[in-house]
């Protein structure tokens, strides 16, 4: 009994989401899972649901989600996801940063959405509890927060239950194809699984599994790492980021959750497990209370960290694969897959039902890459890019 | 590694207790009713337990609860206990204000 209409790789938010989608449409469901449910990224984030500061190629798939997936999500899902559009406010310190802010809202505004450059005066009014060393921000009203772990088990517990299968601590070792196309999966337990299509929606475990058919993807990974504090009575609603790197936001429940990483250790770490590093919360307690002096005397309860699998233009890699028929993969998400990721599930189940995306995924393709290129590239971070 | 667990196996219905209203995570306010319905939603390692319904998650960080989690979605799961993993304990041991955990910056 270990076929189905569709295989997915990987129980992330985007495998959980095509699981659940397929299944809306009644398709046969069966998801593979190394770990447990969304013990990668999708529960390692900080929850932004943003449409600012992406990349052009991307901004279309993101905008579909905030237009069309979030807003009704808890009430399809039956569960709180806990979406608010409040907007995302990012901190600058200098007349560097207010050019860069500049350049996204004239990329912003291409595709018509609004975002603002805020000066001095109006940060001091507006957001009180921002530091005077914010000197200018950006401002975008559509941008909000959500809830990752209850977005990803949410998925998870309705998928399940409208009978889409999951297995986890299943290893997935290669694809094999037949005839030409995508259609064996074999686990490190030695089961074997077939499916008319498969989709591989994994962290950095999917690059391996994709060489198996012959395909390399450019990504690496990096650490990052996230501190939240107890609960405190509400400061503020939105999303909010700085120009030095960290990001994050007040949840629900009242406690802040706030990443970023540093040092050399965010390339180096070479554990396979994720735990924190000596020294980055540390420099995110630092920098958060310089910038926001009332946190400071907030409690950190937790720390925690997570792999950002970054592609080498750090733009995820979406679609379908041409030399292996049948096979849709989403990975490298690059540290900012959250916001879009239900919109990712929705398009890959679309995808692997023979039907075309609703928004064009073009330059999303894996084949994108000047490999030679790119290969200078191998170690340089993205300036002021790891908001997520 | 972990073990191999089919989601769609049959674990039972759920079946009420007297005792489900008692409060098992004292930070988080998470009665032993609510997880164990949890773990009939198909949430089958204390990890999503905990990411989903928050025991554990306050600021005891389950030193408090945290066996007794452990101990009733075995026991819905009808394992013996050994057998559930047990949640990643996360630094710092004891809550920490921000400005002291700042500081240690100058020293590194």
């Amino acid at each position: 009994m270990n076929t189905s209409d569709v295989l997915i790789i990987g129980a992330g938010v985007v495998g959980c989401a095509a699981a659940y989608y397929l299944r809306k449409n009644g398709v046969s469901v069966t998801v593979l899972e190394s770990d447990m449910i969304g013990n990668g990224g999708s529960s390692r984030n900080g929850g932004g649901v943003r449409i600012s500061g992406r990349d052009p190629r991307e901004l279309g798939i993101c905008a579909y989600g905030v237009k069309n997936i979030w807003p009704t999500l808890s009430e399809e899902l039956g569960i709180d996801v806990e979406y608010r559009q409040k907007g995302y406010l990012v901190c600058g310190y200098d007349d560097s940063h207010k050019r860069l802010i500049k350049d996204r809202i004239n990329t912003a505004a291409k595709f018509g959405i609004k975002m603002e450059l805020k000066e001095e005066e109006e940060i001091r009014s507006l957001y009180p509890y921002v530091s005077e060393h914010v000197t200018c921000a950006g401002w975008t009203p559509s941008d909000g927060v959500a809830n990752p772990l209850k977005t990803t088990l949410g998925y998870y517990i309705r998928a399940r239950e409208n009978g889409a299968r999951f297995i986890t601590g299943e290893k997935v070792l290669c694809i094999e194809k037949i005839k030409g196309r995508a259609r064996k999966v074999i686990t490190e337990s030695g089961n074997v699984y077939e499916a008319e299509s498969i989709i591989l929606a994994c962290g950095y475990g999917g690059r391996k599994i994709l060489n198996s058919v012959g395909i390399e993807v450019l990504m690496q990974k990096k650490l990052e790492e996230v501190i939240v504090t107890e609960p405190a009575p509400r400061l503020f609603d939105h999303m909010i980021g700085g120009m030095s790197g960290f990001y994050g936001q007040q949840t629900e429940h009242g406690s802040f959750v706030l990443g970023s990483s540093c040092g050399r250790e965010t390339y180096l770490f070479n554990k396979s497990n994720t735990v924190s590093t000596y020294s980055a919360p540390s420099f995110i307690c630092d920098s958060i209370g310089v910038d926001i002096p009332a946190l400071k005397k907030l409690k950190v309860i937790r720390t925690w960290s997570g792999w950002i699998d970054r592609s080498y233009d750090a733009v995820p890699i979406i679609g379908n694969i041409e030399e292996v028929p049948g096979l849709f993969v989403s990975i490298a998400s690059s540290g900012h897959g959250f916001g879009p990721g239900p919109a990712v599930g929705f398009i890959l189940s679309e995808l692997a039902q023979g039907r075309p995306s609703p928004v064009d995924i073009s330059k999303l393709h894996y084949d994108r890459f000047d490999y030679v290129k790119y290969q200078d590239r191998y170690f340089v971070s993205d300036v002021g890019g790891s908001f997520s | 590694m972990s073990k191999i667990i089919d989601r769609s196996a049959d674990i039972g219905e759920f079946v009420p207790e007297k005792d489900d209203d008692i409060l098992v995570c004292r930070c988080e306010e998470i009665t032993k009713g609510e997880i164990r319905k949890a773990v009939h939603m198909g949430l089958y390692t204390m990890t999503e337990v905990k990411r989903f319904l928050r025991p554990t998650m306050g600021l005891c960080q389950g030193q408090i609860c945290g066996e007794n989690v452990r101990r009733i979605i075995a026991k819905e799961l009808k394992e013996p206990i050994e057998a559930l993993k047990e949640t990643t304990a996360r630094p710092p041991v004891r809550p920490i204000e921000m400005e002291v955990f700042g500081n240690e910056v100058e020293k590194l």
